[in-house]
Parts: C-alpha cells; structure tokens; sequence
C-alpha cells in the first residue's frame, strides 16, 4: 500500500473532527473520501501533508512513517488544496514555474513542464496572464497542474471541481481520469456522489468524522444491482399516495422523496401504467413518472442515513456532476 | 541543491510580487527622504548636523522597511493561504522562512543607503567606518526583519500586523539612543532601553559614523546577534505550534 492510514484522530477544541479513520490506498490506485461538508475530508488531507499536526494514530505513505515527521513524505506528493491559492500577482507560466522550484526542479525542467501542462490544461492563451484575471474554472485547473507539475506519485486531490461552472468542472474530471490512467495515485475527496462514482476505484464513506464504509464502487453497488426504480411526481400528498400503494402493490417499496415525489423501489421491472392508473383512480394526479438508474447515491443514503436531499442540495451547487 | 533552488526561488518570487514594486521602491526612497529632512528641518544646525542624524535615519529606515514588508509576505500570504503552498514543499521550515525573509533584509538594508547616499553630496562622510556600519545595518536589518516576522506570526490579519508593529516600533525609536542618550532618559526607563535590540544597533551605528558608540562594538554584534537567533527561533515554534494546528 503507498498510503496507509490507521486510527486518524483530530480534535479542534471541542469538536472532535477525526475519530479514528482507517483505510489504504494502493499503488496507481483512484480512492475517494465522500462525504458532506465537515465531515472531516479537508482535515484528513491536511493530517496526512504535513499542514495539521495528528491528534493521534499513524500515517505511513510510500513506506515513509509520517506520524512524527509530518514533512518527510512531502517530496512524494503533490496537493490541490480545496481553494485556489495560487500567486494572484504572477502569471500564470510564473506560477507554475515557481511552484516547481518549490520541489527542486531546474529552472529549463521547470520551464518546459510548465509549458507543457499550460497546454494540457488549455491554458496556454492565458500562460502570460496575472492568475488574479483567471476566471474561476481557469484558477482551479491552474492549481490542479501546479499540483502535479513535479509529477508527484501521489496527488492529494480536494474537492477539485467545488465552485466551477460545469464545463470546467467536466473537464477536470476527465483530467483527473486522464491522471489515474498515467499511473499517478490519486486521493480523491468529494461531496458529489456521481462525482466519486464515475471516477474512483475505491469510495471511502467520511461523516463526522468516521469512515463507514469502505469498497470498491461495484461492490458498494452490489445492494442496488438488479433493482429497479422509478420516481412518480404526483399533485397530491406522496404520503398518502405511498400508503395506498403500499397496500396494492406489496412487493414494491414506496417512500416520500418530499413534497411531491415518490420513490418506487422493485426487483421485477416496474409497469408504470399500472402505478399511474392506480393513482388516478384514487382522485391523485400523476404528473411525471421516469425510471431511475440506482446510483452509489442510493447506497450512500442506505449506509450513512445522511438524507438524499442534503447531498442533492450540496449537488446543485456550482460544479456538480452534469 | 533541491532545498537552495527553492530557497532562492521563493527571494525571486517575493522580490517580484512585492518588493520591486512601484508603491513599496517609492517608499523606500520617500519615507527615508521625509525623515532626514524633517529631522535636518527640527535641528536647525545647518549641514553639519546631517552626519549626526544619519544612524537615526538609517535605523528608522531599516526598521520601518523591514516590520512592514513581513506584515504583507508573510501575514497576507497567511491569510490568502498561498503560503500553505510553503508549507507543502519540501525544504525545512528554518530554511523556508528565512527565504521568506532574506527579501525584507535586503530591502531593510538598500533603505538604510538612502539617506547616506543622500547625505554623500551633502556632507563629508569621509570619517566614516563602513567596514562597522555595513555590517551594523545588516545586523539591525536581520533583528527587525525577525522582529517583523515575530510580529507577523502572532497576528491572522494584514491590518494586526501594521498596529502591533507600531507598538514596537515607535517607544523603540524613542528608547534606543538614536535621537536621545539613554543617560538623559529616566532612571526607570533605562533598563528597557537596553532590552531592545535597536539599542546595540544604534549604538554601532554612532560607532561607525562619529566613533561614538557607548557600548563595546562586540557587545553590540553579540546582543544583536543574540536577538536573531531568539526572534528567528521562537517564530519558528509559533508557526509550527499556531499555523501547523
């Protein structure tokens, strides 16, 4: 394993941000840490680069133990912290170039890199501009190579597409994909559930502070495989509607999404006439019925018992998986 | 190596982003100019004066250019978290900081030579010893630098730091012997005099520009250097114990 985490702790003040978080990423390995905000996804990051002293456990990457020396690692990884904050006086070629200085990169080795990933990243028109002129999405693709202009075996990646428009945030995705690809381990942290689905080998479930689960996406996927959903929207009240269903189609599941939604849950497929006829025998008005594909969502909901609304409602942000 | 590219890098970078700059080389050259001639004005002695005023001015100009640049290169990258990006690479904290802060004693130092490049067509400086004054500016140059990164450490905002550095700044000015003996200050006061390490620099400066140090010149070097070292180190643990939560 190239990072080996075992019984993270952190508390700041009364708040206990770690409790004890366990998990390995293997070499060339795409692991995410998803979670809501606070969870401890930041913090976690911080613990294991050097920027926060552990409150207790032990950190070991690429068989170096990190648990006393925060910094002895440093020269392995690459971090994308979760703002940008780069030089906002310097260009952004000079940014990159600096950034490489940082690790010890000759200055033509720097300068043919940065040349490079300004060209990768679609950057190369703004390569002379101040990074305080970038627009958002330029910032956060500008930060994710200044991350990795050392080409870092390990890159600590965190919540890289929060705040972009969506175009930038697809085409970070397909950065990270393209970065995975190359060999480079990546340690992912997310609050978008499609995000960390589309993209990871391996999800690790983060809330308050305690990883829940821990799988490979399809392993994590395994509970949903083979069932069958679909969301009504309906104009009267979805809890009333859910307990007359309940009552006519028992092998089905029903449950309030909110006001107006209802979830239906099956392993035969679902006839949506008959649901739909059903209803508006009962005076209750169908006004949208679509199939849904099951997603890691599903799961996430099943094992955290964070509300799908709440993770909807971070997903609706700027940046969320489109 | 890799360490020594970073360090000097991190002088570049903060050379270009802050020190050469049009408002902070103007006020170099402006703050060091108002002071020699308000001071030249207030004596009233006419030219002669000039060399006497001159290890005041230097040390004002030192002093002042060296507290403010580290309230802006460090504090500000602090907030603006860039200088977690420091922090990430690989090189030894000492190391780091004392990049951070080799552009502030260099600039402390350039400071200093204004008013004595002022003062060459003005004065005959022919008297002085600048094989004691330039090491005496750079002594002064590196305590205020680490005393503005001391400053810079204990404080979160850019706004902190300029205030918190006038607390040092100005009784220093008014207690170090620059402007008014220590003899003829109160009896009570005398003893923070010699706590500050403007005090040793002044007094190296009077040495170099009128042979009129009070004090044994090592004795001075000694303290002032005693003062780096103290400043430089207990900055260091603030940052590992404040900024590395």
């Amino acid at each position: 394993m190239i990072v080996e985490v075992r019984d993270l702790r952190k508390r700041f003040g009364d708040v206990q941000a770690l409790a004890g978080v366990d998990f390995d990423v293997a070499p060339g390995e795409l692991f995410g840490l998803l979670g809501p905000n606070g969870a401890g996804k930041t913090t976690t990051i911080n613990l294991l680069t050097g920027l926060a002293r552990l409150g207790g456990g032990a950190v070991r990457i690429a068989g170096i133990d990190c648990t006393r020396s925060p910094k002895a690692a440093q020269h392995l990884i690459g971090v994308v912290p979760d703002e940008s904050n780069l030089y906002p006086e310097l260009s952004g070629f000079d940014n990159l170039c600096f950034c490489g200085a940082l690790y010890g990169m000759p200055a033509q080795e720097r300068r043919v890199r940065a040349g490079e990933l300004m060209e990768i990243f679609g950057l190369s028109d703004a390569a002379g501009r101040k990074f305080a002129g970038y627009s958002k999405g330029m910032k956060r693709k500008l930060t994710i190579a200044a991350g990795i202009i050392q080409r870092p075996r390990i890159l600590f990646l965190d919540e890289p597409t929060t705040g972009i428009d969506v175009a930038s945030a697809r085409r970070i995705r397909q950065m990270v994909a393209d970065l995975r690809r190359s060999g480079t381990t990546i340690l992912l942290t997310t609050h978008y559930i499609e995000e960390a689905e589309r993209l990871c080998d391996r999800i690790a479930f983060l809330v308050a502070g305690r990883i829940v689960r821990t799988d490979t996406v399809a392993n994590l996927m395994q509970p949903v495989q083979g069932r069958h959903v679909m969301q009504l929207r309906v104009s009267g009240s979805p809890a009333t509607a859910c307990g007359r269903l309940e009552s006519m189609f028992p092998q089905m599941q029903f449950h309030a999404l909110d006001e107006k939604r209802i979830r239906t849950e099956s392993c035969e497929p679902i006839r949506a006439g008959l649901l739909v006829r059903f209803l508006e025998e009962q005076d209750i008005e169908v006004i949208e019925a679509r199939l849904v594909r099951p997603t890691l969502e599903d799961i996430f909901v099943q094992v955290t018992g964070i509300e799908a609304a709440a993770m909807q409602k971070e997903k609706e942000k700027p940046g969320g998986p489109a | 190596m890799k360490g020594w590219i970073a360090f000097w890098n991190i002088i570049l970078k903060d050379m270009r982003a802050y020190y050469l700059k049009p408002p902070n080389i103007s006020w170099g050259l402006i703050f060091p100019l108002a002071w020699t001639g308000m001071f030249f004005i207030k004596s009233g002695s006419g030219l002669e004066s000039v060399r006497g005023l001159l290890p005041g001015v230097m040390a004002i100009s030192v002093l002042f250019g060296t507290t403010s640049m580290l309230a802006v290169t460090v504090t500000f990258e602090k907030k603006a978290r860039s200088f977690e990006r420091l922090l990430l690479a690989p090189i030894p904290l000492g190391l780091l900081m004392l990049a951070k802060t080799a552009g502030a004693i260099l600039f402390g130092t350039i400071n200093a030579f204004v008013p004595v490049v002022m003062a060459v067509f003005l004065v005959d400086l022919s008297g002085v010893s600048w094989t004691v004054l330039l090491p005496a500016v750079v002594l002064i140059a590196i305590s205020s630098t680490f005393l503005g990164l001391f400053i810079a450490v204990s404080v979160s905002e850019v706004f902190e730091a300029q205030t918190f550095s006038n607390f040092f700044r100005f009784p220093m000015i008014f207690l170090c012997g620059l402007f008014f003996p220590i003899a003829q200050l109160p009896a009570w006061l005398r003893p923070l005099s010699y706590a500050l390490p403007l005090t040793y620099g002044a007094d190296a400066l009077h040495e170099a520009t009128a042979r009129a140090g009070r004090l044994p010149l090592s004795l001075d070097v000694v303290v002032l250097a005693v003062f780096c070292l103290a400043l430089f180190l207990v900055s260091l643990r603030n940052i590992k114990r404040k900024w590395i939560v």
